[in-house]
């Protein structure tokens, strides 16, 4: 077989460039009181979020890196610059960009999908958002699309009440880094009723060299509201690692329904490591798509507190490990009253010596009664030296009327299937594309229509080269 | 059309066909018999390029083309189909999606859409396999039937159908039968097969026995009733 296809791999990465950017400011390397200080200085945040970042830094420093999952302990805290502000002003237009940071976006193509199929987009790059706007017709609906910036000096109330109620910093270590330094990310506000009719879209990019992202995302939905936000990410590739800690808080009030699509592209040097849980209350439904396709680990856990009654939680994911790439992803359900329903469906696809593992938790508390509980996840091995585990934890402590369903299972794309769709003229690399295609069709058929093109054309591009 | 010379396959390192001499031609059907074991998936496996199946000795010609060495892909692109004894479920991928990614650049999508169902139809197979994963939830005659009907879609010239009558109810062997034996015209057909009942609805030129992974015995379509009435010791050949 060509050796070519093996080179194109490293250049397939579409969005592996970078711009030489000039920052406003641009933090030392390094964590340490002053840098976090500094963070807020620039923002000019209020005494109280100060407060809570330095709170958090305490709790970081003080916090042991996790004992489980992958090894992370290539992250070099001391090399990473925590903080870059690339403009000014955020913008409203896109010429209004400097030349290089619009380059970036038109490349990537998020002015073509907000004019195409988006209620507003945010976009952010390295520390901050540096362009956001909503259609007319959505902010006249009261709801608020903004940065998170700028939700804790305009919308104190709303902040405080929710921000870092979910996640605290002493969480997890990474919480805890991120409420320490996080800068950017999204504040979704929907008013009872509404229902936002077309995605809201946010864009990450991290740009400099050995950087770290902190953006932090707070949704909340009010009674019988409905919105759908999109995430999407890429970065520059670099032989240095990046590290991505985000923090994702989301309300869903009763009756309401919160579906949040992640498209995660990371280069191939970038930790992912990222906290996401929501509170689902009676009778309302939230929905995690989660696609992890890029990075060098990921470690993401999408969680759903079900604390009303009949509420419904539901992760649906896709993790594709390639070469030297592990995707340790899952789901947490948490079932605290009557009546909630719980539905994990995961789908993985190792090759090349990439790893993906599921590791879920399911509890279901004493009280939650007439709960349902299904979890299926499959494995797709396109090779021997790539590896898949699977690490189901279940907690079951009420017994009447609880259901539970849980399915897993392992698939090689085997000899015969290559051969069954050769004999129809198939060659192997757009066979195996196929394949994995039809493998995460379930899920991929969730996802709104252009990202789901989006989504076959990554699987695509990292099926090239399979052949070898 | 398709000529075997000495042709000697090993799978696994275990010699199966033993030099096969035969040369298939164009309008012509044949009939491959022979007891369990005797070589004849293997015959049609190594001819549709299967890659566990090497040729250690002697060559395959197609339209004078040697193919001995070429990818499965390629066979079937120059014009070789083999339909499977058991065809494989391809999940989350219709048959629509499988045909057009073999045909890619070459048929219109919709085009192609309005052919299946067209054909789905001639052959009776139900509408909602065309929008299932291919041959989930088929029966045995309809998993023959999708590839029947993928066979006719891609146009092939030599075709073999290895065991297409197995696992069929007599309904859809008619159907099956009788559709083989309307789209023979112009090409080359083998059918690979225990029985005789499918050679009721299309008349073999020749029948072709195999033993031990030797073409022993070829003759006219008698020899199908033969072996069917006095099994194959009735026909005095060397085992």
């Amino acid at each position: 077989m060509p050796d070519i296809q093996q080179e194109d791999i490293k250049f397939d990465y579409k969005y592996g460039f970078s711009v030489p950017a000039r920052y406003v400011y641009k933090a030392d390397k390094g964590l340490s009181e002053d840098v976090v200080a500094t963070i807020s200085s620039y923002k000019q945040e209020p005494a109280w979020m100060k407060e809570f970042r330095l709170k958090s830094l305490a709790v970081f420093q003080s916090k042991a890196m996790p004992g489980w999952g992958p090894d992370l302990s290539e992250i070099d805290f001391k090399s990473i610059t925590y903080y870059a502000k690339p403009i000014d002003n955020q913008v409203k237009s896109w010429q209004d960009l400097p030349e290089e940071i619009k380059q970036t976006y038109d490349k990537i193509g998020v002015p073509q999908a907000e004019r195409d199929f988006l209620a507003g987009v945010s976009a952010q790059f390295d520390s901050e958002v540096v362009y956001e706007n909503m259609k007319k017709e959505i902010a006249k609906l009261g709801v608020i699309f903004c940065d998170m910036d700028t939700a804790v000096k305009k919308y104190p109330k709303i902040v405080k009440k929710y921000f870092g109620k979910l996640i605290p910093p002493a969480d997890n270590k990474f919480a805890a880094l991120n409420s320490a330094v996080w800068s950017g990310g999204s504040f979704v506000y929907v008013p009872e009723g509404v229902k936002v009719p077309m995605p809201l879209q946010a864009y990450f990019r991290i740009n400099a060299e050995a950087f770290g992202q902190f953006e932090r995302t707070l949704i909340i939905a009010e009674k019988g509201s409905f919105v759908h936000y999109v995430e999407g990410c890429t970065a520059p590739i670099y032989s240095t690692s990046s590290l991505h800690a985000a923090v994702v808080e989301i309300f869903v009030h009763p009756s309401a329904r919160v579906r949040y699509t992640t498209v995660q592209n990371w280069s191939s040097n970038v930790y992912n490591l990222v906290t996401k849980r929501s509170r689902v209350e009676e009778n309302a439904v939230m929905e995690w798509v989660d696609c992890n396709i890029g990075s060098k680990v990921t470690m993401k856990y999408p969680s759903c507190y079900l604390v009303g009654r009949g509420a419904k939680g539901e992760v649906l994911s896709i993790a594709y490990a390639n070469e030297n790439q592990i995707q340790d992803t899952g789901a947490k359900m948490i079932h605290l009253a009557p009546n909630t329903k719980s539905r994990v469906v995961s789908k993985s696809i190792s090759r090349a010596g990439g790893r993906c593992s599921y590791r879920g938790l399911v509890n279901v508390n004493p009280g939650a009664y007439n709960s349902s509980v299904f979890v299926s996840c499959d494995a797709l091995l396109l090779d021997d030296k790539s590896r898949t585990d699977t690490y189901p934890y279940m907690k079951i402590r009420e017994q009447k009327g609880v259901e539970i369903q849980h399915e897993a299972t392992v698939e090689r794309i085997g000899e015969e299937k290559l051969f069954y769709l050769a004999s129809r003229g198939i060659d192997k690399q757009a066979a195996e594309g196929l394949l994995v295609q039809g493998f995460v069709e379930p899920v991929a058929k969730e996802i709104p229509l252009e990202y789901a093109v989006e989504l076959n054309r990554l699987l695509k591009v990292e099926m090239a080269g399979s052949v070898g | 059309m398709l000529k075997l010379t000495n042709l000697s396959v090993t799978a696994g390192n275990k010699q199966i066909l033993h030099k096969i001499n035969f040369e298939f031609e164009q309008d012509k059907v044949y009939a491959v018999m022979g007891p369990n074991g005797s070589g004849k998936s293997t015959l049609g496996y190594s001819i549709a390029g299967h890659p566990a199946y090497e040729v250690v000795n002697g060559s395959i010609v197609f339209n004078n083309e040697d193919i001995t060495e070429e990818e499965p892909e390629k066979r079937a692109e120059k014009g070789i189909f083999l339909s499977f004894q058991s065809p494989l479920q391809i999940s989350g991928v219709t048959v629509f999606q499988l045909l057009r990614l073999a045909l890619e650049g070459k048929v219109d999508p919709l085009e192609l859409k309005q052919r299946i169902e067209r054909i789905a139809k001639e052959l009776k197979i139900r509408d909602e396999l065309l929008s299932r994963s291919l041959n989930e939830g088929a029966s045995g005659g309809e998993r023959k039937k999708l590839e029947l009907l993928q066979a006719v879609v891609l146009d092939p010239k030599f075709l073999i159908f290895d065991e297409i009558d197995t696992g069929v109810d007599v309904d859809a062997l008619k159907i099956i039968g009788q559709y083989i034996d309307k789209i023979k015209s112009g090409r080359s057909i083998v059918l690979i097969t225990h029985y005789n009942r499918i050679l009721k609805y299309i008349n073999p030129d020749y029948v072709l026995v195999l033993a031990n992974g030797r073409l022993v015995k070829v003759g006219e379509r008698q020899l199908a009733h033969q072996i069917e009435e006095q099994g194959y010791e009735s026909l005095d050949i060397k085992v």
